[in-house]
């Protein structure tokens, strides 16, 4: 009776021990320092970015890798408000590009879901053989280093004060700013309508716009109404220009008679800090063999931008927009540093698209 | 909130009574009312009433009702505060039968302005595109129909300013005017007799005008820095408007909004191998410069 007990207390000590192992990751951690095969350590390694356990993900790195825990967590999880640090790891694909008997490359593609919708992130992986094991080679974070300056912001910006409610009928007030659409072209794309085009600011004051626009029949009654939400910089400065977009899904182009489009502009508070540059545009292949225009965001002012938007609109031989398309860079704008961005540009838009040209939304948390 | 309830339906209920009163067929005619036809806004008056005895007494305004009890055989005095509004009256006078009148209460003399001016900014030198309506009311802001003369005195902040006179039609006037060619607050004063009113417009310059660059290289950095930006009649474009400015070479396209500062866009981009600049405000194309390759 005694040795039974002392057995069944041995016994049910294993079991919660082997529970506790399990609840804790080991099976996971178990199948990361065991990874058998390239794939398997790039899955490892995703699941615990997943997971958010990065110190844990940092040691299963080869030793190889020149980044420390704070690159790496910087990297993987962002830093400085970025758009990063508001996502989460959704899902990870993985597949080898090439292998050898000690050295893979392995692509990933890290799609990451955001308060802006998903985002895709892919990388070539270097993963090296560890003794039984394949290891990630995490290579450092590349951060260029900006000499120390003081940099003078001295860039206008407005404020606004408005009427005051106790005056009376006929007092003078300040007029909300001019805009004006200066194209529009509709067009027909798979399962939907899009209405785009550019608008411009031409006032001399700042804007904050918003257009829409209305579907109607032959006999004049609407089908649809929609906004161009975030595809638009809803905020222009005077005479800045921005392309807009307008999608109407399930709606087909021969029930369209014609188009009420509405831009309603607001006078707001702005300013014209900071100015954000876009260089080296280039149109290209990604590495999903998509067709993307890429180029760089160089932040010229002394602040952080916390999260930044490319926004492109492309244009056929006679200057009219074709498409407009967007893109949510994942990284914060530090100061003089150059960040990388891409936006898609769909097959048959990329085969006939003459010219193209990009702005940049921003946020920025302490913007005033 | 209950009891302004209650006191509106006790006025519902007296005005229904009054509309009852007005509309009662075999009407019994007392003693003849003699009102004045018509009575300016504000102006206390009195009613002769003959007989002797009391009576109740009814004025049914625009805006209000009063009720009284009043002595036959005197006059009734009509104050001030209860002709304000302009518009049709009704008095009634009950005592065993009831006998009404009707006078009109007209607007006194102009005492107020509401001046619109429109817009609050405008761009130079454009066809009319400055509107000034203005309206006329008197004391009580009844609005005055009489036909009266406005004057609107335009004072811009260089060249001399004008005036024009206009006459009211049914309380309103309007003028429409072109915007002149120099920025600037432009000030616009409506007046009539000692009463005025004043209102600004903000002349702001057009759309640039004869946009140029020119470059400054520097080993393998260009700076790029516009002529004073300004519109065709010379006026400086207000700081903050965005310039474009577009390479192309051998990395690619790159493009910057810049906005102006004191009076110019400035810009440094780096350079790889020729490139074509070009410069843009708005809708307005500027000049391109082309740099060779021995950068």
């Amino acid at each position: 009776m005694k040795r039974g007990l002392v057995a069944f207390l041995a016994l049910a000590t294993v079991v919660l021990v082997a529970v506790a192992w399990l609840q804790s990751g080991g099976l996971r951690q178990h199948a990361m320092f065991s990874a058998v095969t390239p794939e398997e350590a790039v899955q490892a390694l995703m699941s615990e970015i997943q997971a958010h356990n990065y110190q844990q993900a940092y040691a299963s790195l080869d030793r190889s890798s020149d980044t420390d825990l704070a690159s790496f967590i910087r990297d993987v999880a962002g830093s400085d408000g970025s758009l990063r640090t508001y996502s989460s790891l959704q899902a990870a694909e993985v597949s080898p590009l090439h292998a050898d008997r000690d050295q893979a490359l392995v692509r990933v593609r890290m799609n990451w879901s955001s308060a802006v919708g998903s985002l895709d992130d892919v990388r070539d992986l270097r993963v090296r053989r560890d003794g039984s094991v394949w290891r990630v080679v995490w290579p450092k974070l590349a951060l260029p280093t900006v000499p120390l300056q003081v940099v003078a912001v001295n860039y206008l910006s407005w404020d606004v004060i408005g009427r005051n409610t106790s005056q009376n009928w006929g007092a003078q007030d300040v007029d909300s700013p001019k805009v004006r659409i200066t194209s529009m072209n509709a067009i027909a794309r798979p399962g939907r309508v899009v209405i785009l085009g550019e608008v411009e600011n031409e006032d001399t004051v700042p804007a904050y716009l918003n257009v829409n626009a209305t579907l109607l029949k032959a006999d004049g009654s609407p089908i649809e109404e929609e906004g161009s939400f975030d595809l638009i910089s809803h905020v222009l400065l005077p005479k800045q220009v921005s392309p807009y977009r307008i999608d109407f899904p399930g709606v087909r182009m021969d029930a369209v008679k014609s188009v009420r489009m509405d831009a309603r502009a607001l006078l707001v508070p702005a300013s014209a800090d900071p100015v954000i540059s876009v260089s080296d545009q280039a149109l290209s292949k990604d590495g999903l063999n998509r067709n993307v225009l890429k180029g760089e965001l160089v932040n010229q002012s002394g602040r952080p931008v916390n999260i930044a938007q490319v926004l492109a609109a492309y244009y056929d031989n006679s200057g009219k927009v074709i498409w407009v398309s967007d893109g949510y860079v994942d990284q914060a704008l530090m100061p003089q540093v150059p960040v990388p961005f891409a936006v898609d540009i769909p097959d048959d838009i990329a085969a006939g698209l003459k010219n193209y040209r990009v702005i940049v939304n921003h946020y920025s948390r302490l913007s005033n | 909130m209950k009891r302004a309830f209650s006191s509106d339906l006790a006025l519902c209920r007296r005005l229904a009574g009054l509309a009852l009163l007005c509309f009662l067929p075999g009407w019994a005619r007392a003693a003849e009312l003699q009102v004045p036809a018509l009575v300016e806004a504000g102006q206390a008056f009195s009613i002769p009433l003959g007989g002797s005895g009391q009576a109740t007494f009814y004025l049914l305004g625009p805006d209000h009702v009063v009720k009284r009890t009043v002595n036959l055989g005197s006059d009734l005095e009509i104050v001030s505060s209860d002709v304000r509004s302009a518009g049709r009256y009704q008095v009634i006078l009950c005592d065993t039968s009831c006998t009404s009148a009707t006078f009109e209460v007209r607007a006194a003399q102009p005492a107020h302005l509401s001046f619109f001016l429109h817009p609050s900014r405008v761009p130079v030198s454009t066809p009319d595109s400055i509107d000034a309506s203005a309206f006329v009311f008197d004391q009580y802001f009844n609005l005055v129909l009489t036909p009266a003369a406005v004057d609107f005195r335009v004072t811009p902040a260089s060249g001399a300013g004008f005036s024009q006179r206009a006459s009211t039609r049914q309380g309103v006037t309007w003028m429409r005017m072109n915007s002149t060619p120099h920025e600037g607050p432009v000030r616009v004063t409506a007046v009539l007799g000692n009463v005025d009113e004043a209102r600004v417009v903000q002349q702001v310059a057009g759309e640039a005008c004869r946009l140029s660059m020119k470059a400054v290289v520097s080993g393998n950095r260009v700076t790029l820095e516009t002529d004073p930006v300004r519109d065709c009649s010379g006026n400086a474009l207000p700081d903050g408007t965005v310039v474009s400015f577009t390479k192309l070479d051998n990395a690619g396209k790159s493009t910057v909004d810049t906005p102006i500062k004191k009076g110019i866009a400035r810009m440094d981009f780096s350079l790889h191998g020729r490139a074509q600049i070009s410069v843009a405000c708005g809708v307005v194309l500027g000049n391109e410069v082309a740099l060779n390759g021995k950068l």
